[in-house]
């Protein structure tokens, strides 16, 4: 039995209240700003006030709307088998998504990501352990640019078998990925039962929700397939620098998400979430991975969790530009954090540089991390009294407890087993295996993951299929 | 008080962030009868100039940076009425600048913008999501000497390289500079786009505009 699972918390019950009531507040005074023709018809034909673009949400219309949001998804994978389930403290990961660049692991140096990049990170994503979904996590620069968002998911489903991560870069996409999708399934309804994919949805910060992404929101809703709001402020930029005030227009912007979807349809399916970041007040960048960043994702996200709602939150990214110690202790933080807040969806390991590079390198060493983060996260079991006393004595016998029956039937529940991206050799084992950084490592460790043969292989039928949908549209 | 305290005066309002003393001192110039052009270039022009290099060494953060461009911006907008007849303070050039369309992030040109300004280019903020056609229309209505052209989305890039395209059919890409803002930007983009440079930050932006016009 486990004794805790481990948990961190930032807000208090009372605050929640306060958050949600001034959010709600927000949508009725300054309302939102919505330009897709779609969601305007669907909001005047609610007979909802506005300003010309500017939409006052009433709050009981939110709480209406609230009431028919899902609680849970589980995803499924490629196959159709149960993967994860996206409720209470469950926390899965998944590379970040739509990185332009891959930092080339010969060359050392950034550069734009081409299909058979995308083709190399999916089959690795399918070996890692840990990474319990994938993404389209690069954009791959060799495909025309109108193919270019569904084209990544032609990739994701021909090369692993994992739920995905998604995303449209232009509105007449979404039809093209329901149909890639629904080559995984049955029919409509079979992949409504089983979803494959998320949708992501991100409002442009402040309030705001442009055509494409409130479209997603509604193709999304029609077919009964997740969409995952991104909520992006910038502290200080386009959002409060407080914490709290961040946090608070994460709520009214996802509010105002959960309408458009809930008034399309009742009952269809969304995951809260955010990616944001506070200025970096010396550059003018985004910092997704600032202490404060991540403490307004996890705000966010218990925001999330107060409305019972499944959650998401970029957490595992890196600022810096290679896998380097800030890589390590900025997706190290974020991860454990993530995993201790409870997000049900973290995005991010292997991301550098705000979401725009993608590295293998830091995927790996990513895995590492979440395999420890989730050891963590199973906490300490009470196998049943006496704990120690039982095993000592028999050291006593045997001056050693590396062949007692406990150690060798729980070392492997008890111990996270890294690979060997993680050093524990000695030194002089070290350096005679050739003085390897965790860069080499993990590159090393990347070959080997390639050359494995798929753990689920796409049934030829299928990817046929697949390829035949996309030829009619490249 | 003598006139290289005056500006020293001015200068240090500028750096301190003190906007009432920095407005007052412009009022005490026009009250006086200072030389104007005098009073901006050694006072005004000075203090910014620091609030720069402050920035620069990581003592000033962007926050800082914006209010006193705004100080000076302020200031200059008093002081210009009164620039003796037939006195004009030469503007180091003419920037037209916008995020490109389809984009609606604005931050990062809005902090270009507001810095170019406070070092004495005439600035035209024509906003966010602007198509192609108004960028070079208001280039050429305003006579620009710069046009600069923000994306942060990776999609929405490619307007820039547009920007340059259509100026070409025009036959007047030699007209202007053009210059690339935004995360995803890079020397390889700029090359691509034939642009003629980009800029990490609001600092370096005015340097690149400064030595692409005194080319």
């Amino acid at each position: 039995m486990t004794i805790i699972r481990p948990k961190i918390q930032l807000l208090d019950e009372k605050h929640k209240a306060q958050i949600l009531l001034e959010a709600k507040n927000i949508l009725e005074t300054l309302g939102v700003y919505i330009e897709n023709e779609q969601a305007i018809e669907l909001l005047n034909s609610n007979g909802l006030n506005h300003k010309n673009s500017r939409f006052f949400l009433p709050s009981d219309l939110v709480d209406k709307c609230l009431g028919d949001v899902p609680s849970e998804i589980i995803l499924y994978d490629r196959e159709s088998e149960e993967n994860l389930s996206l409720r209470d403290d469950n926390s899965y990961f998944n590379p970040g998504s739509a990185a332009m660049h891959i930092l080339d692991d010969a060359t050392y140096q950034r550069r734009k990501a081409t299909t058979q990049d995308f083709i190399r990170f999916s089959k690795i994503v399918e070996q890692l352990k840990y990474i319990e979904a994938q993404s389209t996590a690069l954009i791959c620069n060799d495909i025309h640019i109108e193919a270019q968002d569904w084209h990544r998911l032609l990739i994701c489903l021909t090369n692993c078998y994992k739920p995905i991560i998604t995303g449209t870069f232009r509105k007449e996409s979404f039809k093209i990925m329901r149909e890639l999708l629904l080559a995984c399934r049955l029919s409509e309804d079979d992949l409504a039962r089983k979803p494959l994919a998320i949708f992501d949805a991100a409002p442009s910060p402040p309030l705001k929700w442009t055509d494409l992404t409130t479209q997603a929101i509604i193709d999304g809703a029609k077919s009964r397939i997740p969409v995952e709001f991104v909520s992006m402020p910038l502290g200080g930029a386009n959002a409060p620098i407080t914490l709290i005030g961040s946090i608070t227009q994460i709520c009214a912007e996802n509010l105002a998400g959960i309408v458009i979807s809930q008034l399309t349809a009742r009952g269809a399916p969304l995951i809260w979430g955010g990616s944001p970041s506070m200025l970096d007040m010396k550059y003018g960048t985004p910092p997704m991975s600032a202490i404060e960043s991540m403490m307004v994702n996890i705000g966010g996200v218990e925001m999330g969790k107060y409305l019972n709602m499944p959650t998401h939150a970029y957490m595992s990214v890196s600022d810096s530009m290679i896998p380097d110690t800030q890589a390590g202790l900025e997706a190290g933080m974020g991860i454990l954090l993530g995993a201790l807040a409870g997000i049900n969806v973290n995005s991010g390991p292997g991301m550098l540089e705000f979401e725009i590079t993608q590295s293998i390198e830091k995927l790996l060493i990513d895995n590492e991390i979440v395999g420890m983060v989730k050891r963590f996260l199973s906490g300490i079991e009470d196998y049943g009294k006496p704990f120690a006393s039982d095993i000592l004595q028999d050291y006593q016998k045997k001056e050693q407890l590396l062949t007692h029956p406990t150690t060798k039937k729980l070392f492997k529940t008890e111990l996270f087993l890294p690979s060997s991206i993680i050093n524990r050799m000695s030194y002089s084992m070290w350096k005679n295996s050739g003085e390897k950084s965790t860069r080499k490592r993990a590159m090393e460790e990347a070959s080997k993951l390639i050359k494995k043969p798929p753990i689920k292989p796409i049934k030829e039928i299928l990817r046929n299929e697949l390829n035949k949908i996309a030829s009619n549209y490249l | 008080m003598s006139q290289e305290n005056i500006y020293r005066e001015i200068s240090a309002a500028i750096v301190e962030l003190n906007k009432e003393k920095a407005i007052q001192m412009a009022n005490k110039a026009i009250d006086e009868r200072m030389n104007i052009l005098d009073v901006i270039e050694n006072g005004f022009a000075e203090g910014i100039r620091r609030v720069g290099e402050l920035w620069d060494e990581g003592e000033f953060f962007l926050p800082e940076l914006m209010m006193g461009a705004k100080i000076m911006q302020e200031c200059l907008e008093l002081l210009m009425p009164h620039l003796e007849r037939g006195v004009e303070r030469k503007t180091l050039g003419k920037v037209v600048i916008a995020t490109i369309e389809g984009d609606i992030h604005s931050i990062g040109k809005t902090i270009v913008a507001t810095m170019l300004r406070a070092y004495g280019f005439e600035v035209f903020d024509i906003g966010a999501d602007v198509p192609v056609d108004k960028i070079i229309d208001t280039a050429i209505e305003k006579n620009a000497d710069v046009i600069g052209i923000s994306a942060l989305l990776t999609t929405t890039m490619i307007g820039q390289k547009k920007v340059i395209e259509v100026l070409k059919e025009k036959g007047i890409a030699d007209k202007f500079k053009v210059i690339l803002g935004g995360a995803p930007i890079t020397g390889e983009w700029v090359k691509e786009c034939c642009a003629d440079g980009y800029a990490g930050n609001a600092v370096e932006a005015v340097n690149l505009v400064k030595s692409l016009l005194s080319k």
